[in-house]
């Protein structure tokens, strides 16, 4: 599905292009789907309004991962707007765009954040309400997998951090929590809508971590099946980083629409639209404004916790890294 | 007619015309579809040394997940080895109501996209599901262990082997049977001397090709498995997690092994088939 969605965004990119016509294809992920709708009618008419002539605004959805590696391995994408700066970071390490990214625009590059909250079943039946909760014996909880996806990555670093921060408590700590804490998980899925269909359709587990805005795209299903939000006492920040890919964009003359399209991200208008679509807006005033929405959050971000992302990927996540770890002594 | 009225006899020394040119086709166009792209897993993987190949392929996850697939696959060939030989002969031996339609529902694990399959089977075996729940009742885990696995393999095999072996039974002559039972041959020595020898090759080529897609299944037991390290991993999954990392040697060098592995296997089932074969 992913992988066809990408080649008929790439097929339309291709049959699209005419020379002259300003045009963009934006390699994103699967949840902004609804957002980039009304963003890219918006930004076209701005554009419309600022030089005249109308753009063709692609874009091509898939897991985060997937889409930067296809557009390592091609994907001409001339701007990518990820769940995850590891993922253009990796970009970057290629070559394609420069490595000093996150300093391109405002907030890291990051216009707009989600964090992971815990969803319960109608009444709170287990009294979930922290990470301490989690680990107790007969609590199952659906966590996809950190090696496969952005929230498992999030969920595990945010676990982590916890139990380090906890009084009294240091990196041995959190490495007996985090492996306490993955063996209450029953169902391993790849990505963040299984690990949602386990929870919510097959009636697997009795909380699932996942990102904020995965819950508000899935919020109607949920109330229905009367699913309860708990937000626990620390969370993680997790960007949604955006960035121009240098080469594609030199290659197709297509630099100043491409930064005019990410710069757009800031603007009222657009912190608003991730609002509405249940991400939160990097603009605290558009934040606060929208509080109803988004309930307070004690957060963390990956830079603080772990020091950077390319250290939390190879202590954590890496090929016999600790999460591997996890399994191995069994 | 004579001899000498045959034009040029001596050129046309091959059975068949053309065969020079079809040869060349079938070696070209194998060569692009199937044995280049290959060749590029290898070429990839080769990018890591043998010690490093050696290292990634040995480490305990990957030991664990090559076991479970191929494991689980030999399981569910064998599986549908047996059944699905007894579904092909109910097929050919008996008429009952609806059977056309059944004959249709047989080739559906081929049409279906195996996600589809998978979630189905998921959404079934699951302990919320119709036939989960009855056999948690009984204490039995199916989805999200070793034993969903082998659900979702034997369902995406079962016509493999069916197919294969319906055209052969339909061949066996029903006067050798007849003949054995005038012999006083009992049904279960006809079966067995008659039957059997006839059937086995085809049932062979069935178990090759059910385990053969079972291996390399990714979409249907993805869902069911619960991608448990060391547990319920298969080893496709662990080749889209080494790409999740980036790791493209890595990836590689589990999918060349596995390539190596299932050709191994396949030739050696080959000539266990062409064994039978001479000695039926």
């Amino acid at each position: 599905m992913k992988t066809l969605s990408s080649i008929a965004g790439l097929l339309l990119a291709l049959a699209t292009s005419s020379p002259g016509a300003a045009e963009l294809l934006n390699a994103s992920f699967d949840v902004a789907r609804p957002f980039y709708k009304s963003y890219n009618t918006a930004f076209a008419a701005e554009w419309k309004r600022r030089t005249g002539s109308e753009p063709t605004l692609n874009v091509s959805h898939g897991g985060s991962s997937k889409q930067a590696r296809a557009v390592i391995d091609g994907l001409e994408a001339d701007v990518v707007t990820m769940n995850s700066p590891l993922d253009i970071d990796a970009i970057a390490a290629s070559g394609l765009l420069a490595k000093d990214w996150q300093t391109r625009f405002p907030q890291a590059s990051s216009p707009s954040w989600s964090t992971i909250l815990f969803i319960v079943r109608k009444g709170n039946p287990k009294g979930i309400r922290d990470w301490s909760d989690l680990v107790k014996p007969g609590v199952k909880l659906v966590i996809p997998n950190p090696k496969t996806s952005g929230n498992g990555r999030y969920s595990y670093l945010a676990a982590w951090q916890y139990a380090k921060t906890r009084p009294g408590g240091n990196d041995d700590a959190a490495k007996a929590f985090v492996g306490k804490l993955f063996a209450n998980v029953p169902v391993l899925d790849t990505g963040g809508r299984g690990a949602t269909t386990t929870f919510a359709q097959r009636g697997v587990g009795d909380v699932l971590l996942t990102f904020e805005n995965e819950i508000a795209l899935t919020r109607e299903e949920f109330t229905q099946d009367g699913f309860e939000v708990v937000v626990p006492s620390l969370t993680v920040r997790a960007d949604n980083p955006v960035a121009v890919v240098d080469k594609v964009a030199a290659k197709h003359g297509t630099a100043e629409l491409a930064r005019a399209y990410l710069e757009y991200h800031y603007s009222p208008e657009a912190q608003a639209l991730f609002a509405a679509n249940g991400v939160r807006p990097a603009d605290d005033k558009v934040l606060q404004a929208n509080a109803a929405r988004f309930p307070a959050v004690n957060v963390f971000t990956v830079e603080q916790g772990f020091g950077s992302w390319a250290q939390a990927q190879s202590v954590h996540f890496s090929d016999g890294g600790l999460f591997d770890q996890l399994f191995a002594k069994k | 007619m004579t001899a000498t009225a045959l034009p040029r006899p001596r050129r046309t020394r091959r059975t068949m015309p053309g065969l020079t040119p079809t040869l060349g086709f079938t070696l070209f166009y194998l060569g692009l579809i199937v044995l280049i792209p290959l060749a590029g897993v290898f070429f990839k993987a080769s990018g890591l040394g043998f010690a490093g190949l050696w290292k990634v392929i040995t480490s305990e996850r990957v030991l664990a997940a090559l076991s479970l697939s191929f494991g689980a696959a030999a399981i569910a060939a064998v599986l549908n080895a047996v059944f699905g030989a007894i579904v092909a002969w109910v097929f050919v031996r008996y008429e009952f109501p609806g059977k056309r339609l059944f004959d249709a529902f047989i080739d559906l694990p081929f049409a279906l996209p195996t996600a589809v399959a998978g979630i189905a089977l998921t959404a079934l075996y699951s302990e919320n599901g119709w036939i989960g729940s009855v056999l948690a009742l009984a204490g039995i885990k199916v989805a999200y262990t070793p034993l969903g696995i082998i659900v979702a393999m034997t369902f995406i095999g079962l016509p493999f082997v069916v197919r294969t072996v319906e055209p052969v039974l339909r061949e066996v002559e029903r006067d050798l049977e007849e003949a054995a039972a005038t012999l006083g041959a009992r049904r279960w020595q006809t079966v067995l001397r008659v039957i059997a020898p006839a059937v086995f090759p085809s049932l062979v080529t069935g178990f090759a090709l059910s385990f053969a897609r079972a291996v390399g299944e990714y979409g249907s037991v993805i869902f069911i498995a619960g991608n448990f390290p060391m547990v319920s991993e298969i080893a496709p999954l662990l080749i889209i997690i080494k790409l999740e990392e980036f790791d493209y040697k890595g990836a590689t060098a589990v999918a060349a092994t596995m390539l190596v592995l299932s050709f191994l296997l396949l030739l050696t089932i080959n000539l266990l088939q062409a064994w039978v074969r001479r000695r039926v």
